[in-house]
C-alpha cells in the first residue's frame, strides 16, 4: 500500500503533522471544532466558511481558529 | 420608562446597561450575573480556540447570542492592524457588524491610543461595521470619531478596571452637548452610584465589567448597577432643580404659629 505523505502545519501556534491534501474542513472536524461558532484564518487570510471543503492544506500552512470568550 | 430605549445603529435595546463577560470565576457565574443585570448587550473578546482541550466550555453555550447581543471587542489590541484583524474575524464568526473598537496605547494605564483608534474607525466604517468606539474623554477627539463614522462614542470614566468613577464630569457634559450619537461611559466605574452619575450627566448608557465581576457579591452588584442605571436615567429625564447657594424652606413660611 502506498504510504501517505505527511506535511507540517501550524494550528493556533502549535505544530501539527497531518496527511497531505487534508482539507481544512477535515482538519476542523478532526479537532472537534464547532464551525458555526468560530472564524478561521489561513496564512493570515480570513477563510470563507462555505469553501472549507475545497481548501486543501499545504506544508507550512498557518491556521488560526478563534472564537468568542469572556471579555470586557 | 418602557418606551425609553437605547438606540445604537438603528437597533433598539431595552437596557441601558451593557456588561462585560470577562473576569468571572466561571461561565455559570458570568451567565447568571448577566441575567440579573438585565443587560441586552454583552462585550466579548476574540481569542484562539483551545485545540488541546476539546471539552472546554464555550461562552455561546452559556450566553445565547440569539437572546443577548454579542458586542465583539478588540480588547488587548495595541495597533490598528490588530484591531481590524480581530473585528474582521469576529464578523466572520457569524455576521457581527455591531462591534466595540478599543485600541490601547499603554500597558500600564490602558489609555486608548486615539490616533490608532481614529484610523481604525475610518476603515471599519467604510467596511460597513457599526463601530462603538472606546475613547478618552476629549471632546475634540470625540468629534473626530463622529466625523469618521462612529456609531457610538464611549469615553472612559477612568482607567479600565480602576474603579475610580467618572474623573472628568465636565468633559463628559461637553461631549454630551455636542453629539447626538449614543454616548456610553465605558471603563473605570467602581460602584453603582458611578453609573447613576453617568446617566444623570445625560449619557445614553454605561458599560461595566470589573465592578460587577470582581465585587465580593457579583450578583448583588449586578442588580445594584441595573437599578442605578434606571435610577440615573429617570433622574436625568425628570429635570433636576437648579442649585442655589442659600437654603429655601420646604414648608410654607405663612401661618407659622
Amino acid at each position: 500500500m502506498k504510504k501517505l505523505k505527511k506535511i507540517k502545519i501550524r494550528v493556533n501556534g502549535k505544530i501539527k503533522i497531518i496527511i497531505d491534501k487534508l482539507t481544512l474542513y477535515q482538519l476542523l472536524n478532526d479537532l472537534n471544532i464547532p464551525i458555526t461558532k468560530v472564524a478561521i484564518e489561513l496564512n493570515k487570510e480570513i477563510v470563507n466558511k462555505k469553501k472549507l471543503k475545497k481548501m486543501k492544506l499545504k506544508n507550512k500552512d498557518i491556521i488560526e481558529i478563534v472564537h468568542f470568550i469572556g471579555g470586557g | 420608562m418602557s418606551k425609553d430605549k437605547l438606540i445604537v445603529a438603528n437597533k433598539k435595546f431595552s437596557s441601558r446597561l451593557i456588561v462585560g463577560t470577562g473576569k468571572y470565576q466561571n461561565m455559570t457565574e458570568c451567565a447568571k450575573a448577566i441575567k440579573i443585570s438585565g443587560a441586552d448587550i454583552v462585550t466579548v473578546a476574540v481569542r484562539r480556540v483551545n485545540i488541546s482541550d476539546k471539552n472546554k466550555p464555550l461562552l455561546m453555550d452559556y450566553v445565547d447570542p440569539k437572546k443577548i447581543t454579542y458586542l465583539p471587542n478588540t480588547a488587548g489590541c495595541f495597533t490598528s492592524k490588530d484591531a481590524l484583524r480581530t473585528l474582521r474575524l469576529a464578523r466572520e464568526i457569524g455576521g457581527w457588524r455591531l462591534v466595540k473598537l478599543e485600541v490601547l496605547g499603554d500597558k500600564k494605564n490602558l489609555f486608548p491610543d486615539m490616533i490608532e483608534t481614529l484610523k481604525s474607525t475610518e476603515v471599519l466604517s467604510k467596511e460597513g461595521f457599526k463601530v462603538m468606539v472606546y475613547c478618552n474623554d476629549d471632546p475634540l477627539m470625540a468629534k473626530r470619531l463622529e466625523n469618521a463614522g462612529a456609531s457610538a462614542i464611549m469615553p472612559l470614566a477612568a482607567p479600565i478596571g480602576s474603579g475610580l468613577g467618572i474623573l472628568n464630569e465636565t468633559n463628559i457634559k461637553i461631549i454630551r452637548n455636542q453629539t447626538k450619537l449614543p454616548l456610553i461611559i465605558d471603563a473605570g466605574l467602581g460602584q453603582a452610584s458611578d453609573a447613576t452619575v453617568a446617566m444623570e450627566l445625560g449619557c445614553d448608557g454605561v458599560l461595566v465589567n470589573t465592578a460587577i465581576a470582581k465585587a465580593k457579591k457579583p450578583f448583588m452588584m449586578a442588580e445594584a448597577f441595573k437599578n442605578a442605571v434606571i435610577s440615573g436615567r429617570q433622574s436625568f429625564l425628570s429635570g433636576r432643580i437648579d442649585k442655589t447657594l442659600m437654603g429655601k424652606p420646604s414648608s410654607p413660611t405663612k401661618g407659622i404659629i
